[in-house]
C-alpha cells in the first residue's frame, strides 16, 4: 500500500461524498502495512469507509506503522459506533483473522476517539488480548499524539467548523435532488388545475415556478442552514430553517413573474416549511445534538411543516380561481 | 464548540457517585468537555452539552453513567422511521446515513 493518494482516489472521494456512489466506497478490511512497519510499529484501528481511510494515509505519510481496517460495511467511524458495527467484538474478530498477536510484539491497538460509543476499550483486553487507547479525533493530530503518547483536551473536543460543514452540504444536497424528480410531476399537475379542468400551458409555467421555489428551499435548507449555523438565531434546527427559508421566498419575490398575492403566500409557506424541514434533518449530521433533544423539537417542527406544507398547496391550487 | 449550544434540560445524562471510581476514562472519550474528575470522583460540570452519544458509558468500566439509551444517529430521519415504526408495530429501516 502507498501513501501517496492518486487524482483516482480523489474522485472517489467527490462521488462518495455526492452520495451517489457512497455505498462502493469500502475498504477491504484486514491488516495494512504502512511504511515500513515491524514488530513494534504502533497499531491503529479504523472503519473501511474510504473516506475515513484515506484521512488517515494522508496524514501519516512517511510513518512507519501498522492500520487494522475493520469491516463497518464501509460506514464511517462515528456512524458505525453508533450502530454498533464498530464494536470490541468486530475488532477482535480483525485481530485473530490477521494474527496481530504474532505479528507485533507489544499488545496495544490505538482506536479513533469517536469509536468510544461503540467500543468499551476496557472489553477488548478481555476478548483478544489487546488493550485499547483511545487518540485523538481528527486524523491530523495523530502524528503529535504518536510523538507524545497523549491527547490534549482539545484534541479530545469534537469541533464543527465551517469547513467541516461544507464537507457535509454536497451529501444533503444530493440527498434531497433524488426526490426532486417526482416532485416535480407532482408540481406540474398541481400546477396545471385551472377552472377549465387542466391547462397546459398554466402547468408548464406555475410548474416551473415552483420547481425554482422548491430549488431555493433546498439552497436554504440544506446548504445556507448548515453552513450559517452558528450564526442564526434560535437553538432549534427548525426555526433556523425556517428562518433561512423566509428570507430566501422573499429574495424569490424579486425575480419570480408571481402577480397573485396568494400565489406569493403559497410560495412563502412552501419554501420556509421546506427549508425548515430539511433544516431538521441535518440535526443527524452534526456532532452536539442529542437525539432527546431532536425528538423534542420535532413535535413542533413538524407540527409547522405539515400545516405549512398543506397551506401551500391549497393556495397553489386556490391561485387560478382567483 | 463555542456558538454551538443545543437546547437546554433535555438531555439524559446521570452520574452515580458511588458507583464512580474516579478511573477517569468518561473525561478521555467524551467528545465534549462534560466531565471533571476531582478528589477520586467524577462530577458533571457541563450537562447541557451532551449530545448523548453514550461513550462515556460504554467506557465506564462500573457503570456509573447512564445515558439516553435510544441509540441512531440522532437525524429526524431516524426518528420519523422510529414513530412509523411504534404506530405500525414494524421494525425500523434506520436511515441512510
Ligand atoms: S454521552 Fe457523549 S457527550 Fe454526553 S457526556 Fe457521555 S461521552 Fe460526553
Ligand atoms: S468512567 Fe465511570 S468510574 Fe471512571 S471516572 Fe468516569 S464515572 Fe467514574
Amino acid at each position: 500500500m502507498t501513501a501517496t493518494l492518486t487524482l483516482r482516489d480523489d474522485l472517489g472521494s467527490i462521488g462518495a461524498r455526492t452520495g451517489f456512489t457512497r455505498n462502493n466506497y469500502k475498504i477491504t478490511p484486514g491488516l495494512y502495512c504502512l511504511g515500513d512497519a515491524g514488530k513494534n510499529s504502533p497499531v491503529l484501528v479504523t472503519a473501511n469507509y474510504k473516506l475515513s481511510f484515506d484521512a488517515l494515509r494522508k496524514e501519516l505519510m512517511g510513518q512507519n506503522l501498522w492500520i487494522l481496517v475493520v469491516d463497518t460495511r464501509g460506514i464511517n467511524v462515528w456512524c458505525a459506533a453508533g450502530k454498533g458495527t464498530f464494536s470490541a467484538e468486530e475488532i477482535a474478530y480483525q485481530v485473530q483473522r490477521a494474527q496481530l498477536d504474532q505479528i507485533v510484539s507489544h499488545r496495544e491497538l490505538l482506536l479513533p476517539q469517536l469509536s468510544a460509543n461503540g467500543v468499551a476499550a476496557h472489553e477488548l483486553k478481555k476478548l483478544c488480548g489487546f488493550r485499547g487507547r483511545f487518540g485523538p479525533i481528527l486524523a491530523a493530530d495523530i502524528p503529535e499524539f504518536l510523538r507524545t503518547g497523549e491527547t490534549s483536551e482539545t484534541m479530545r473536543t469534537v469541533t464543527f467548523s465551517l469547513r467541516e460543514r461544507a464537507v457535509l452540504v454536497p451529501l444533503e444536497v444530493c440527498m434531497t435532488l433524488k426526490h426532486l424528480f417526482v416532485a416535480a410531476v407532482v408540481f406540474f399537475v398541481l400546477s396545471g388545475i385551472s377552472p377549465d379542468f387542466f391547462s397546459l400551458g398554466l402547468a408548464l409555467n406555475r410548474g416551473t415556478v415552483l420547481l425554482l421555489a422548491t430549488l431555493m428551499a433546498i439552497f436554504a435548507g440544506a446548504a445556507a442552514t448548515p453552513l450559517l449555523l452558528p450564526w442564526l438565531p434560535f437553538r432549534q434546527f427548525w426555526l433556523k430553517g425556517a428562518v433561512v427559508g423566509a428570507i430566501a421566498a422573499l429574495l424569490l419575490f424579486a425575480g419570480l413573474p408571481l402577480t397573485s398575492s396568494i400565489e406569493k403566500i403559497a410560495i412563502f409557506l412552501w419554501v420556509s416549511g421546506s427549508s425548515a424541514f430539511l433544516a431538521m434533518n441535518f440535526t443527524g449530521s452534526t456532532p452536539f445534538t442529542s437525539l432527546s433533544g431532536v425528538a423534542k423539537e420535532m413535535r413542533p417542527g413538524l407540527a409547522f411543516q405539515i400545516s405549512s406544507t398543506v397551506l401551500a398547496i391549497l393556495f397553489w391550487v386556490a391561485g387560478p380561481f382567483m | 464548540m463555542q456558538g454551538f449550544r443545543y437546547l437546554d434540560d433535555t438531555a439524559i445524562l446521570r452520574l452515580s457517585v458511588e458507583k464512580c471510581i474516579g478511573c477517569g476514562n468518561c473525561l478521555l472519550v467524551c467528545p465534549h468537555r462534560i466531565f471533571q474528575v476531582q478528589d477520586g470522583k467524577a462530577e458533571i460540570v457541563d450537562r447541557n452539552a451532551c449530545m448523548e452519544c453514550g461513550a462515556c458509558a460504554k467506557n465506564c468500566p462500573t457503570a456509573a453513567i447512564y445515558v439516553n439509551p435510544d441509540d441512531g444517529c440522532g437525524c429526524a430521519a431516524y426518528i420519523i422511521n422510529s414513530w412509523i415504526t411504534k404506530i405500525r408495530g414494524k421494525a425500523a429501516s434506520g436511515c441512510s446515513c
